[in-house]
């Protein structure tokens, strides 16, 4: 027979801790629906999306219920769309318009894909595209937008770098009558991992096979409900003990429902990303589990310390339970997805600088930070050059996810609802650093030796 | 091929009774119950084999939501306890 307290435990953590699989995202490739023509270019990407996710839906209900846990996001990733739209040419935003359509006619909440990896140069097709986001992003719904603009291997590209700062701005204001959700849907990534299921960031690698389900597993109110459990007075190595051991029961969970839907679908199954992907649910919060390490609040110092115990022990935990894992991995620090960040910015313990010393240290980077919708575009590239170095010099995946606030100052709010949740718009640092991203260029790759 | 049923609320007359003959009308066979009362918390697991189940298993669960209100019930298959339980 089962173990009594092992059913018990399982069934606490889905009931009262949050406990469910984030996505079931399927990685589609589209490099066979290029062609010189972007109308019959859409037509195939339409026939093949359709034709492998059909049944996605579907099947992740039907392991909803017969595991019992709840299975939050069913979604889809592709080839970036910059490789098709180089060989088709035409207008960009009828790629976004197609995969919109292809989402909602097969039920996904979110497409990933409208992207571009620049991050050693442009080849055709990638300028286009990344002008395009601002249209692509306003007109559609379901589409999310990612450029990778800097790697570890090759250095940040700070033409692209000053271009997405002004993507940015242009995608907040041309959805400022829709809480600026735009930006929301666009991150601007170094070292972009080929096989993350999460939004807005996924995208289907060059390198991926023709298709694959990958499964974002997700559960900080586990964790932080294993911690509360915890004697007051235990070490932290012993923190990091049982932080690894509940990391490996919720990656158990994701390896089961992943294998289970590439069986039933019929597709390989690629990786378990096991991410602490917060939401704005009570007692979901990746700020509660540093809390409940033992600071005050979330931002005070020892916050990245705490961070960093936390990311890696998670990963340690992860690795044992999945046969194969990928994408992010680790912790997440979206702020506006955080009932404890967005507590802790709100009495101002928690700073834009802290986040970023956070950054070098967690899963991804700055991620759903609203700011002033009168920040200037350059200011917003110098964010994304500072967030790319950190990436770049410690061979991590960084990101940057920022939300103009068009009309707002610091202090006011925005809401997004649903899983985006919401926050206060945070003060930046208004200095000028123009200059610098006007030179353009290319930061050059760094060296791999003399580590200090 | 075997399922997990757990029934936790508070404790009254015929839960088992209720819980049994809605499984048995679903075709499945009990093969252990564990129950247990703290103070007035009843908290029951039940291990059923399903290979002849005649309805889903998110029926059954509607079917014994039906017949035990206030009550909260799961029914989950066994490979989920396994995976996250055992190496």
């Amino acid at each position: 027979m089962l173990n009594l307290g092992d059913i018990l435990e399982t069934i606490t953590m889905i009931q009262e801790e949050n406990l469910d699989i984030r996505t079931i995202t399927m990685g589609i490739s589209l490099l066979d629906c290029c062609d010189s023509n972007i109308d019959i270019s859409c037509e195939k990407l339409y026939k093949k999306i359709y034709r492998c996710s059909k049944d996605l839906v579907e099947t992740g209900d039907k392991i909803e219920q017969k595991y019992g846990i709840p299975i939050i996001n069913k979604r889809i990733s592709v080839t970036p769309i910059a490789i098709l739209l180089g060989s088709s040419g035409g207008d960009p935003v009828k790629y976004a318009r197609t995969l919109d359509q292809v989402a909602k006619d097969v039920g996904v909440n979110f497409i990933g894909g409208y992207s571009a990896l620049v991050h050693k140069g442009f080849s055709p097709g990638d300028k286009e595209l990344l002008d395009s986001i601002p249209y692509a992003l306003s007109e559609t719904e379901y589409v999310c937008s990612s450029v990778n603009i800097g790697s570890t291997k090759s250095g940040i590209n700070m033409d692209a770098v000053r271009i997405m700062g002004g993507v940015i701005k242009k995608t907040a204001e041309l959805t400022k009558d829709r809480q600026c959700i735009g930006a929301a849907k666009l991150v601007v990534f170094c070292n972009a991992p080929e096989d993350n299921p999460f939004m807005a960031g996924a995208f289907h690698g060059p390198g991926e096979p023709d298709c694959v389900i990958n499964v974002g597993v997700s559960g900080p109110g586990v964790v932080r409900s294993a911690l509360a459990k915890m004697d007051g007075g235990c070490d932290l190595t012993e923190v990091a003990e049982v932080i690894k051991k509940t990391a490996f029961k919720i990656t158990r969970m994701g390896q089961l429902v992943g294998s289970e839907a590439s069986k039933m679908l019929g597709v390989p199954f690629g990786i378990v990303d096991l991410s602490l992907a917060p939401t704005p649910a009570i007692g979901d919060s990746v700020a509660h589990i540093l809390e409940e390490i033992g600071l005050e609040s979330c931002g005070a110092w020892g916050t990245t310390a705490a961070l960093a115990l936390l990311n890696d022990a998670v990963k340690k935990g992860g690795v044992m339970a999945s046969s194969s894992v990928g994408g992010l991995s680790g912790a997440f620090i979206p702020v506006s997805e955080d009932a404890g960040m967005v507590n802790a910015v709100r009495s101002e313990n928690l700073t834009i600088e802290k986040l970023e010393a956070m950054t070098a240290v967690c899963s991804v980077g700055l991620d759903m930070i609203i700011i002033p919708g009168d920040t200037h575009e350059d200011i917003i590239a110098g964010m994304i050059a500072d967030e790319a170095a950190i990436g770049m010099i410690n061979s991590k995946t960084t990101a940057v996810r920022v939300i103009p606030a068009i009309g707002k100052k610091a202090g006011e709010e925005l809401e997004f609802g649903g899983l985006l949740g919401s926050g206060p718009v945070m003060e930046i640092n208004r200095s000028s650093p123009s200059k610098m991203i006007k030179r353009g260029g290319r930061i050059p790759a760094p060296i791999q030796s003399l580590k200090n | 091929m075997r399922a997990v049923v757990t029934v936790i609320g508070k404790d009254m007359v015929g839960i088992l009774a209720r819980v049994s003959t809605t499984i048995a009308n679903a075709n499945a066979n009990v093969v252990e119950v564990t129950q247990s009362v703290l103070q007035e918390f009843f908290v029951m697991v039940m291990l059923i084999d399903i290979t002849e189940l005649n309805c889903e298993l998110a029926e059954l669960r509607q079917q014994l939501e039906q017949n035990l209100e206030d009550m909260k019930i799961q029914v989950m298959h066994e490979d989920i306890f396994k995976s996250m339980h055992r190496i």
